[in-house]
């Protein structure tokens, strides 16, 4: 479903701020695979995501989605295969519009806009459906706007409409982070049902291991632009939170090693 | 009196374009400046060549929209500033306007115009002109609220509440903006050509300061009606720009000149910008403040949300 194939990025090239993002990353996700993603702050986790919706273009590398050769398409021309959400609350929503207006931003994706009327009552019904499904009580308030929503609500609601419109990818970005422990475990415990409801290939970074072990059926370490540690279901089922620094410390002793020894 | 009610109905028209790029895109458009002008010109030089008052201020709908698009490819296509593009655009009009008019001012003096039916019945300056002008505003306002309500139209507001969000939904945020200037340049362009047929001249200064009388009437008005669903914030527009004219007319009255206006103008903008910052006004601060579509604290509370 999501095929990525040596992908580099080094931003500045040639400057004093050289930074080299991506050093050949390979990596396929099956049809409904859900890919937890962890790694140090800098190791290119958000940079593989952005690539993968289009906020960024590699130097070199491509990016396929089932099968379709993405790489050189604008953002909003991949929206309708790719959803996404991100760390921010206030990211994934209009704030000056109503529930149910974004409900049918989100509705559109990918579609040509015309001159319909956005919200009818076929629709509503249909939000009201969907939105009853995040057991928050938002189909009873579609016309208020969503800046009066918490960081919580606005974060599930944002799930639901990166999801609901037949994306097959779906992006998450640290999306539970900036949420308190309760509201992140609820929006953790909806990612959860909406990925296989919608059967959703999915790329998830956090920076919660015990979160990582616990959702998905795989999981990848990043490090240093490269992919360190990739463990299938079975692995991760076995893997623990002490097990998982272990392996970090080993493998970036290693690394460390090797350039020593090359010098 | 009622002139200046006259004037602030046909002015509203350009106003709602202001409301469109200013609140809706968050695009701060000085494209106006010229456009206004341009519409003028285009809409006068054609009536005085025999076409039909009617199709000659929608030819002037038409030219100002093609304003709108050029200042829209400059920011969106030539990632030029949305300040700056539209100051380019008015700057490279006011040649463009004197091509047009082929002199600095152009008097459309025995003309058939749009108001020609109003004046010969002696009906200007009367409650019927203001209800028929009324009325046209009436219809202007629909059409946006309509349209804001369409899929597209939601796409545009998206765009100037959150671009990334609405982008990653696919839609092509350059395209929105250049649409919605379009729009309102367009209606910015009829506004001016109803002014020229309204005074009986087209002038290439009428344009000088037009974007802060549609600021002001945007402001204002909002301030006052409030812009809690669409068709009241359009609305508001319109009344802001009729109160705005009564403020002028009453300054006249006062003894200031009609040269002192522009000053007057750009005192009300600022006092309606500073004021939001007078946390003492409180409630009525927030509905007047710049980006006064954000939700504080207080509305919170009224609509009763959990954390
Ligand atoms: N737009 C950019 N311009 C310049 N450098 C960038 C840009 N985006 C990322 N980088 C650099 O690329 C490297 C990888 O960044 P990235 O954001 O992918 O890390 P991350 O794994 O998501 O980290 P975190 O856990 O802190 O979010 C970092 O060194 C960062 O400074
Ligand atoms: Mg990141």
């Amino acid at each position: 479903m999501l095929e990525i194939t040596s992908l580099n990025k080094t931003f500045f090239p040639g400057t004093v701020n050289e930074r080299k993002a991506l050093r050949n990353i390979n990596l396929t996700l099956t049809d409904g695979e859900f890919v937890t993603v962890i790694g140090s702050n800098g190791a290119g986790k958000s940079t593989v995501l952005n690539m993968v919706g289009g906020k960024l273009r590699p130097d070199t590398g491509t990016v396929r989605v089932a099968g379709k050769d993405v790489t050189r398409l604008a953002d909003h021309s991949r929206a309708r295969y790719i959803g996404r959400v991100f760390q921010d609350p206030m990211a994934g929503t209009a704030p000056n519009m109503t529930i149910e207006e974004n409900m049918a931003l989100a509705l559109g994706r990918g579609t040509f806009r015309g001159l319909g009327f956005g919200v009818t009552k076929r629709k509503r019904e249909q939000f009201v459906e969907e939105l009853r499904s995040l057991e928050l009580g938002l189909e009873n308030r579609l016309k208020a706007k969503v800046g009066l929503l918490s960081g919580g609500q606005r974060q599930a609601l944002s799930l639901l409409m990166a999801t609901f419109s037949g994306p097959k990818i779906l992006l998450l970005d640290e999306h539970t982070a900036a949420l308190d422990p309760q509201r992140a475990a609820l929006v953790a415990r909806l990612t959860e049902e909406i990925v296989v409801r919608h059967q959703l290939t999915t790329l998830m970074v956090t920076h919660n291991m015990e979160q990582a072990l616990r959702l998905g059926t795989r999981l990848i370490m990043m490090h240093d632009g490269q992919v360190i540690l990739d463990l299938d279901s079975e692995q991760k089922a076995q893997m623990t939170v002490p097990g998982l620094l272990h392996e970090f410390e080993k493998i970036k002793g290693a690394q460390l090693d090797d350039r020593t020894m090359l010098q | 009196m009622i002139t200046a009610v006259e004037l602030g109905l046909i002015y509203a028209i350009m106003a709602l374009g202001v409301y469109l790029t200013f609140r809706i895109l968050d695009f701060p458009d000085l494209t106006v400046d010229g456009s206004f002008t341009t519409g003028a010109a285009v809409a006068s030089i054609s009536i005085i060549n025999g076409v039909n008052p009617f199709l000659a201020t929608a030819f002037a709908f038409f030219i100002g929209a093609a304003a709108g698009v050029i200042t829209g490819l400059l920011h969106t296509k030539g990632k030029i500033d949305g300040l700056l593009a539209g100051i380019l655009t008015m700057i490279a009009l006011y040649s463009i306007n004197l091509r047009i008019m082929g002199k600095a001012n152009l008097p459309l003096l025995g003309e058939t115009t749009v108001l020609t039916f109003l004046r010969e019945n002696r009906l200007l300056g009367t409650w019927v002109s203001v209800g028929l002008m009324f009325l046209g505003c009436l219809v202007a306002v629909a059409v946006i609220v309509w349209f804001l309500r369409t899929d597209v139209g939601l796409a545009m507001r998206a765009t100037g509440d959150n671009e990334e969000m609405i982008r990653s939904l696919g839609v092509n945020t350059d395209n929105q903006k250049i649409l919605g200037l379009a729009l309102s340049n367009g209606l910015v362009g009829i506004s001016g050509a109803v002014i020229a047929q309204f005074q009986g001249f087209a002038d290439i200064g009428m344009g000088i300061g037009v974007i802060l009388i549609g600021l002001a009437s945007v402001i204002v008005g909002q301030a006052i009606f409030g812009q809690k669903f669409i068709w009241i914030a359009a609305l508001a527009v319109v009344f802001g720009s009729v109160a705005y004219r009564l403020v002028i007319q009453l300054s006249l009255q006062a003894g200031l000149e009609v040269n002192d206006m522009k000053l007057i103008s750009a005192v009300l903008v600022v006092i309606a910008l500073l004021l939001p910052q007078w946390k003492g006004l409180g409630k009525f601060a927030n509905r007047i403040s710049i980006r006064s579509k954000s939700i504080t604290t207080e509305d919170k509370k009224e609509v009763g949300v959990d954390a």
